[in-house]
């Protein structure tokens, strides 16, 4: 009788388990590649209804993020503003311009311009602005160089461990309050003052939830 | 078994260039791995509802809503629309019935002259935050009116060193903040009335510097200033 399996294949066990753990390997890789807000979320840049440029009006021009983010001292949310605060100055400025001919139309007609969300924190998650810019942690932090960006898009993962990852040390991260808005500006620890960060979070209370009921409420 | 290699190597070279890399500009929505509960039945600020006909979940506020209830049973101050029969007052900052705090006006309906609260250095410090977010663009860091727009067409912005400006009320100045006037539009969405008393204050030491002479500076800083 001559035989089935050639010599050889008393070897192919041993080499499917060895392939089927590289293949188990390159799944893990390739999982947290690509199934992680790392890779989902970072460089979303949605096309707007209205070509707005940050780093013309907020760099270029150096207006301050809360003219016309103003709530995000006060509250939980950083509002998008109404057409009004873009006619504060597009009354005079630009005005034929057909860029700018859905703000002008909102603001005849108060609805507003449907502005295309980014940044969006699921349902279960509680996040508060407020808590954070007033406690010397610049914008720059989670929405990276807004103002050199000429459409905005998500440039941090805003996942669990990017929170908890600052939440766990947040000292070297802060700023002092002056540059929270200043997205140029360096940390304290870059500036070499680590100490002063330090003495800040201790002055100041500064205890960001590491417990689940922090964030999920 | 090379086989299988060389197609798990083509699978991958396949999906990295299906998939890219991270951190790519793209306009696609991201997908969300466990949508579970990342949308519920609620209403975040400045949402779409698809409920109302316009669209908004924020409603806007119906003409003539006045608040109920608030600070029922708690005395701020002494006196303050305290009704002590019924436990019941009227929060006068709710309610906003102090016309010259929060119209700038006298009873007579005339501007009111001098500020409805004490105009501290806290207070002045605040208005010079505040006037460096929403005023400066336009009225630029002196307030002489040469803000960055001016270089953009904004041709009729005055400077605030005109006699017109520094005889005017200080309620008209906070009139104008809150209604706006000409080509410039109402920030009272932006400045809550107590700041905006503080930005009429800064106004009034901008003014006051800009018209300063040498007897202004306290003798110890003065320095060699002649
Ligand atoms: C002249 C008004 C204006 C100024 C000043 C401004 N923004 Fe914005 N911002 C907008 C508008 C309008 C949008 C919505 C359209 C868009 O996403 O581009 C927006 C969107 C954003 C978003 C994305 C929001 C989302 O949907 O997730 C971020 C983040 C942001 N701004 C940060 C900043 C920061 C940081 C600054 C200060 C450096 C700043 N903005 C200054 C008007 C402004
Ligand atoms: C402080 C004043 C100011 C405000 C507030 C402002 N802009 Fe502008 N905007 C400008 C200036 C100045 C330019 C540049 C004009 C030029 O290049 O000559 C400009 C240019 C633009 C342009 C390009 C127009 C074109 O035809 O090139 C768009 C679009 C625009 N703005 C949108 C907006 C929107 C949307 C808002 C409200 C969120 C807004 N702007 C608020 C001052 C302002
Ligand atoms: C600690 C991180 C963090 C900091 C600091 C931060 N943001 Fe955000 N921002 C977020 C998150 C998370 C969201 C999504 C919130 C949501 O969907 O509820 C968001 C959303 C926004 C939005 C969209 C509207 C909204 O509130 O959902 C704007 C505009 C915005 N941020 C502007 C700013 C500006 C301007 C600053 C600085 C003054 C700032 N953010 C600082 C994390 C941050
Ligand atoms: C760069 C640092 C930093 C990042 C990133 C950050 N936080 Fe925080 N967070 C803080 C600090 C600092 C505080 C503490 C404020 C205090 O104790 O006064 C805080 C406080 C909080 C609180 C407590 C608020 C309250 O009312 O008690 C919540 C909730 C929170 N953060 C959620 C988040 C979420 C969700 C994210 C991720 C999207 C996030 N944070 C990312 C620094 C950060
Ligand atoms: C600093 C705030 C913060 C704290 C503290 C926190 N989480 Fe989260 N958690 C988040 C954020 C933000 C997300 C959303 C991540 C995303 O959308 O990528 C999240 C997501 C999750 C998810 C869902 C993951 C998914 O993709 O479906 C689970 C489960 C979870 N957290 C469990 C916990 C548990 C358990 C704890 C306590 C040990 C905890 N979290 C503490 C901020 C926090």
């Amino acid at each position: 009788m001559s035989k089935i399996f050639p010599k050889s294949a008393n070897a192919l066990p041993l080499q499917i388990v060895i392939f089927l753990f590289v293949l188990g390997g390159v799944a893990a890789a390739g999982i947290t590649y690509y199934a992680t807000p790392a890779y989902l979320r970072v460089g979303y840049q949605p096309v707007q209804p209205v070509p707005f440029d940050h780093s013309l009006h907020a760099g270029q021009l150096g207006i301050d993020c809360r003219y016309c983010h103003a709530s995000v001292e006060k509250s939980a949310t950083s509002s998008v503003p109404a057409a009004q605060t873009c006619m504060n100055c597009h009354s005079v400025i630009k005005t034929t311009s057909p860029l700018l001919e859905v703000v002008r139309e909102s603001y005849k007609t108060g609805d507003p311009v449907p502005w295309v969300k980014i940044h969006q924190a699921p349902d279960y998650v509680y996040f508060n602005h407020s808590v954070h810019v007033n406690r010397g942690v610049s914008c720059v932090e989670c929405h990276g160089k807004v103002n050199e960006m000429t459409a905005v898009y998500h440039a941090k993962s805003h996942s669990m461990s990017f929170c908890l990852n600052c939440h766990r040390n947040p000292a070297t991260f802060i700023r002092d309050p002056q540059d929270v808005f200043n997205l140029d500006s360096k940390t304290l620890a870059e500036q070499g003052r680590l100490a002063d960060a330090q003495k800040f979070v201790h002055d100041w209370k500064v205890k960001p939830p590491q417990s689940c009921s922090g964030c999920h409420r | 078994m090379r086989y299988a290699y060389y197609t798990l190597a083509f699978l991958v070279v396949l999906l990295v260039s299906v998939m890219g890399f991270r951190g790519m500009k793209s306009s696609r929505p991201p997908i969300e791995v466990f949508p579970d509960m990342d949308h519920q039945a609620k209403y975040k600020p400045q949402a779409e509802s698809k409920f109302f006909a316009d669209g908004r979940a924020d409603r806007p506020i119906p003409a003539g809503t006045v608040p109920y209830g608030r600070g029922r049973g708690v005395e701020l101050e002494p006196g303050h629309g305290f009704d002590s029969t019924t436990g019941a007052f009227a929060d006068p900052a709710y309610l906003r019935g102090d016309d010259f705090r929060y119209a700038g006006k006298k009873a007579d309906g005339t501007f009111a002259r001098g500020f409805p609260v004490e105009v501290t250095e806290t207070l002045v410090r605040r208005g010079r935050n505040r006037y460096m977010i929403y005023c400066y663009p336009c009225h630029g860091a002196l307030g002489d009116g040469n803000g960055i727009t001016k270089s953009y067409g904004m041709l009729a912005t005055p400077s605030y060193h005109d006699d017109r400006i520094r005889q005017m009320a200080e309620g008209e100045i906070f009139n104008t903040i809150t209604h706006g006037k000409n080509t410039m539009f109402s920030y009272a969405d932006k400045l809550s009335p107590d700041d905006r008393w503080a930005v009429v204050a800064y106004v009034r030491a901008l003014q006051r510097a800009h018209n300063a002479s040498i007897d202004d500076v306290p003798l110890a800083e003065r320095g060699g200033l002649k």
